[in-house]
């Protein structure tokens, strides 16, 4: 019952947010995402630990074809919908001082997206997974489109048609699976383990979930509407990209590819692997020289999930567990940076770094509170980046030693990019005298303490998060190695 | 049979009434007939009424009989909306509507070829006229003069489709030539081969699909703009209802012989309408050209027989017909404005009237075909017919053309929710309002609840 509660009460406060006066909209959906973050916590204290999907539901919704309305939360759901809940208020709260034409409009938007995502992360049928997926990107694509900076339409268009041109296809992998399920046919994820289907057809339902996928994530070479499309939109629409959508992308991997199709997982596998690696040297070259902070952290951000679905692709436990940890790092890291980044262009007018110069000198708590993320972020031991990506990087060095070197540049690379942010905008000489920044003001601490506080935290004691995904990603590697033997519930 | 004894006595009624000057009951009279109508068929359900061996009210028949009656209702309120006071020919539209219908019912419900001739000459013949509703309007009678030359020459096609048929069997009826086909099965004589390739170009014309779509953008853009909504639902939807039923209860033995044409068909008319589309300024034409790419995907129901292509084809005319009303009068609303047609007309229009820009991005985004609209749950439902007889290139082919049809979809919706336009408001009355927001709804809740649609054929 909490899965569905999970989802009923974003839908609730999009209803109260489009019925009530807009000048109560950002409250409303602040205390409708503060519930949801209850919730979500509560899910966990409920969840017990273990490879079974717990707290669900199973309603028959379109009966004469199968498809259940079938939700429940494992391991690796609950990491997400812990991510998910705890990152909308931060996300709701970071536009408060913005001035948002229509509000009513974009918090209910931003609402609609919370059960779009929450329902991705704990659909069980193929059917309900498609359609949260897809129901994520209208209002992510308003969101952006209409709250956008310059040239939003265009870009977001770009970004709209891109996503769901990958998930079509995907669409398509599902039909197909759908039909391959004995008697009378069902959209169970589950039961689409266990096929035994042979390896051409694993081969095309592996680059059908990967074209979809990749594009989401984004990989190398299909990331080319990620950059344009964080740019130009409003802090609030980059962090919900950045932050929790392309875990679907992720997830879906993790949930739907290497389970469904291991001997394509096996057989191509290498291949995303490689595709995943070029993306990050790639992307983390590409971020150093750019001068428009969001811009660097749009292409610091393929870099990082680059790495992630390295991990993944490398199929092994700490590869995988690495991968969870680090979506949940990733999202608060990223969160952190854009609404920092958001501050210090609401504070200077401007976000370009060679217009920027001694923000630390005017913000010495500002300053020191963006060094932590930034610590967090390129993975300095005893943050939380670190423990993510030490994991990755051995899982990808357990599956090929010269893949694990490459894929470590993502750290040295990371730091040269981000240490050069940090010299040109906050060190040296203010370039504008007549902008006197305030230091953060109480309602910003109150965001980013906890964030950075969250950094340190996993960073310290990573066994937090860990012990709720380990049973269900052994599981997953089980099903994986010995997929025609078909195990237990779940 | 009751259903066309009521419709065309109501026809009649309401032509007898464009003599009259009072016209205020015309409405009256039309909408309960309609409402007479799909009760009567409603209530025969399951009864599989067969007459004379023409045609027989089975519960294909029932279930597009009542979405093409249901269209009509809508579309006749509004049109009474938007032209009571200033169309001279009113009544006679009416009249016209009604007679359309009656031929639309014979259409969905033949069982013979003679009837689903008769049919679809009723449909068209009303359709030439509407066509030219504004006689005054060059394109209006370009509209008319092309559809009626078009038609004329595709009903060639159906007779000469029909008498070869007859040649070859010695019989009208869709059963006689099903127990033909099935006896001749592994080689066919020729000549029924071509019979039925002659009556497939006849109903291609019908349903518009290319290459026999030429007309469609000509005479959509010409007829006044809520004609052209009837032709583009209750036309399409009764033209591939007798497809459909023609070719899966009667051809279907000889499925392989036509196959691979319907499948080069389709993959050209997905194309040429998507790809066209993407190129017009006027959105009605684009709505044209977006209705030739809709009959594409209808087309891969056709080419497959198992249990759910009928029902997927179905559930694929009520969640086109919903969008198509609602966009249909969206345009016919700003044409009214003197906005014109062109995307530009729909600059600004969430802040002109929000009702009417988000139902008509609701529709949009149904045709386009994402979550959660029925237009999704319809692309769906079509796209696993054809997967599960193997044909999952032809699906592949066709996912490309919907991410091709977002772009010329989502233009209008940008333009009137991003783009900056004129400040006067726009009122609609009330009954309109109502209406629209029913259909856009509907949208909604079809695509989340698909059930109560998809078992019933």
């Amino acid at each position: 019952m909490i899965a569905a509660a999970l989802l009923i009460l974003p839908l609730v406060f999009t209803i109260f947010t489009l019925l009530l006066p807009a000048n109560n909209s950002r409250n409303i959906a602040l205390i409708g995402s503060l519930l949801s973050f209850a919730l979500s916590a509560f899910a966990w204290v409920q969840f017990s630990s273990g490879n079974l999907a717990q707290l669900s539901l199973d309603v028959p919704w379109i009966s004469s074809l199968g498809i259940h309305f079938n939700i429940g939360i494992d391991g690796i759901s609950l990491i997400l919908v812990l991510l998910t809940g705890l990152l909308y208020p931060f996300i709701v709260a970071a536009t408060l001082q913005t001035d948002i034409k229509s509000p009513k409009a974009f918090f209910a938007l931003m609402l609609a997206m919370q059960l779009g995502l929450m329902g991705v992360f704990i659909a069980k049928d193929a059917f309900l997974f498609y359609v949260f997926y897809e129901l994520t990107l209208i209002p992510v694509y308003f969101i952006c489109a209409i709250w956008g900076g310059e040239k939003s339409i265009p870009i977001t268009l770009k970004f709209f048609i891109y996503t769901l041109a990958g998930s079509l296809f995907m669409l398509i992998a599902i039909i197909y699976l759908y039909f391959k399920t004995p008697g009378n046919h069902t959209f169970d994820i589950q039961s689409f383990y266990h096929l035994g289907l042979s390896a051409t057809e694993q081969t095309w339902i592996f680059w059908a979930f990967f074209l979809a996928f990749a594009i989401k994530i984004p990989i190398f070479p299909f990331h080319t509407w990620q950059p344009d499309t964080y740019t130009v939109a409003p802090a609030a629409g980059s962090m919900l990209l950045a932050g929790i959508m392309l875990k679907m992308g992720i997830y879906g991997l993790i949930r739907l590819v290497l389970p469904i199709v291991p001997q394509g997982v096996a057989a191509w596998g290498n291949g995303a692997l490689i595709l995943c690696i070029i993306g990050i040297v790639y992307a983390s070259l590409i971020a150093w020289r750019q001068q428009d902070l969001k811009r660097l952290l749009a292409y610091s951000s393929i870099a990082h999930v680059g790495l992630i679905a390295a991990g993944v692709f490398a199929v092994n436990i700490s590869g995988l567990q690495g991968a969870m940890i680090q979506m949940f790092n990733h999202g608060v890291n990223v969160v952190a940076m854009f609404f920092m980044i958001d501050l210090i262009e609401r504070r200077y007018g401007t976000r370009w770094m060679d217009e920027l110069g001694g923000v630390a000198g005017q913000m010495k708590k500002f300053g020191v509170i963006f060094m932590i993320v930034l610590l967090g972020s390129v993975g300095l031991p005893l943050t939380n980046g670190f423990i993510g990506e030490f994991l990755l990087l051995m899982g990808i060095y357990q599956h090929n030693a010269w893949m694990a070197a490459f894929a470590g540049l993502t750290l040295i690379l990371g730091a040269a990019y981000m240490f050069r942010l940090y010299r040109h905008v906050f060190l040296g000489e203010v370039k504008d005298h007549k902008i006197i920044a305030v230091d953060t003001l109480t309602w910003e601490n109150f965001i980013l303490i906890p964030l950075c506080a969250l950094i340190l935290i996993i960073g310290v004691y990573p066994a937090i998060l860990l012990n709720i995904t380990e049973p269900a990603v052994q599981q997953l590697l089980q099903i994986f190695n010995a997929p025609n033997v078909i195990t237990s519930g779940l | 049979m009751n259903v066309l004894i009521t419709l065309s006595i109501a026809g009649i009624i309401t032509m007898i009434g464009s003599t009259f000057k009072d016209r205020s009951w015309i409405l009256t009279v039309t909408l309960s007939a309609l409402a007479i109508s799909c009760y009567l068929a409603g209530a025969g359900w399951n009864s599989n009424v067969v007459f004379f061996d023409a045609m027989r009210m089975d519960n294909f028949a029932i279930a597009f009989t009542i979405v093409c009656l249901l269209a009509a209702f809508i579309l006749s309120i509004i049109y009474h909306q938007l032209n009571y006071a200033k169309d001279a020919h009113y009544a006679e539209v009416y009249a016209i509507i009604l007679f359309s219908l009656a031929g639309a019912v014979v259409m969905v419900s033949f069982t013979s070829l003679l009837m689903l001739f008769l049919g679809i000459e009723i449909l068209s013949l009303s359709l030439y006229i509407l066509a030219g509703l504004r006689k005054k309007d060059l394109l209006s009678n370009e509209a008319s003069l092309k559809y009626f030359l078009m038609g004329a020459f595709s009903t060639g096609f159906l007779l000469f489709g029909i008498a070869m048929l007859y040649g070859a069997t010695g019989s009208f009826m869709v059963i006689d030539i099903a127990y033909y086909l099935g006896l001749h099965q592994s080689a066919p004589e020729p000549f029924v081969v071509a019979g039925i390739i002659m009556l497939m170009i006849g109903l291609l014309f019908k349903v518009a699909a290319a290459p026999f779509h030429f007309w469609t953008p000509d005479v959509y853009q010409g007829s006044p703009t809520i004609v052209t909504g009837y032709m583009a639902t209750v036309g399409k939807v009764a033209a591939f209802a007798a497809f459909l039923r023609l070719f899966q209860w009667g051809f279907a033995p000889a499925l392989v012989s036509y196959q691979f044409l319907i499948a080069a068909v389709a993959i050209v008319t997905l194309f040429v309408g998507n790809i066209i589309a993407l190129y017009q300024k006027s959105v009605k034409r684009m709505l044209a050209y977006s209705s030739i790419s809709h009959a594409g995907y209808m087309l891969l129901a056709l080419m497959v027989t198992n249990e759910i292509s009928n029902g997927a084809v179905l559930f694929y005319a009520i969640a086109y017909t919903l969008a198509s009303v609602v966009a249909f009068t969206v345009v016919a609303v700003l044409q009214e404005k003197n906005a014109g047609d062109d995307t530009d007309a729909f600059n600004g229009l969430s802040k002109r009237n929000p009702m009417l820009a988000i139902t008509f991005a609701i529709a949009m985004i149904s045709l386009a075909g994402i979550p959660p609209t029925a237009g999704f749950f319809a692309k769906f439902y079509i796209f696993s017919a054809a997967i599960k007889d193997g044909w999952v290139w032809m699906v592949a082919i066709a996912v490309i053309n919907s991410f091709i049809s977002i772009y010329y979809y989502f233009r209008p919706v940008i333009a009137s929710f991003m783009k900056k336009g004129s400040d006067e408001t726009i009122n609609i009355s009330f009954v309109m309002q109502l209406l629209l927001v029913l259909l856009a709804v509907l949208t909604l809740l079809v695509g989340m609840l698909p059930d109560w649609l998809t078992g019933i054929l």
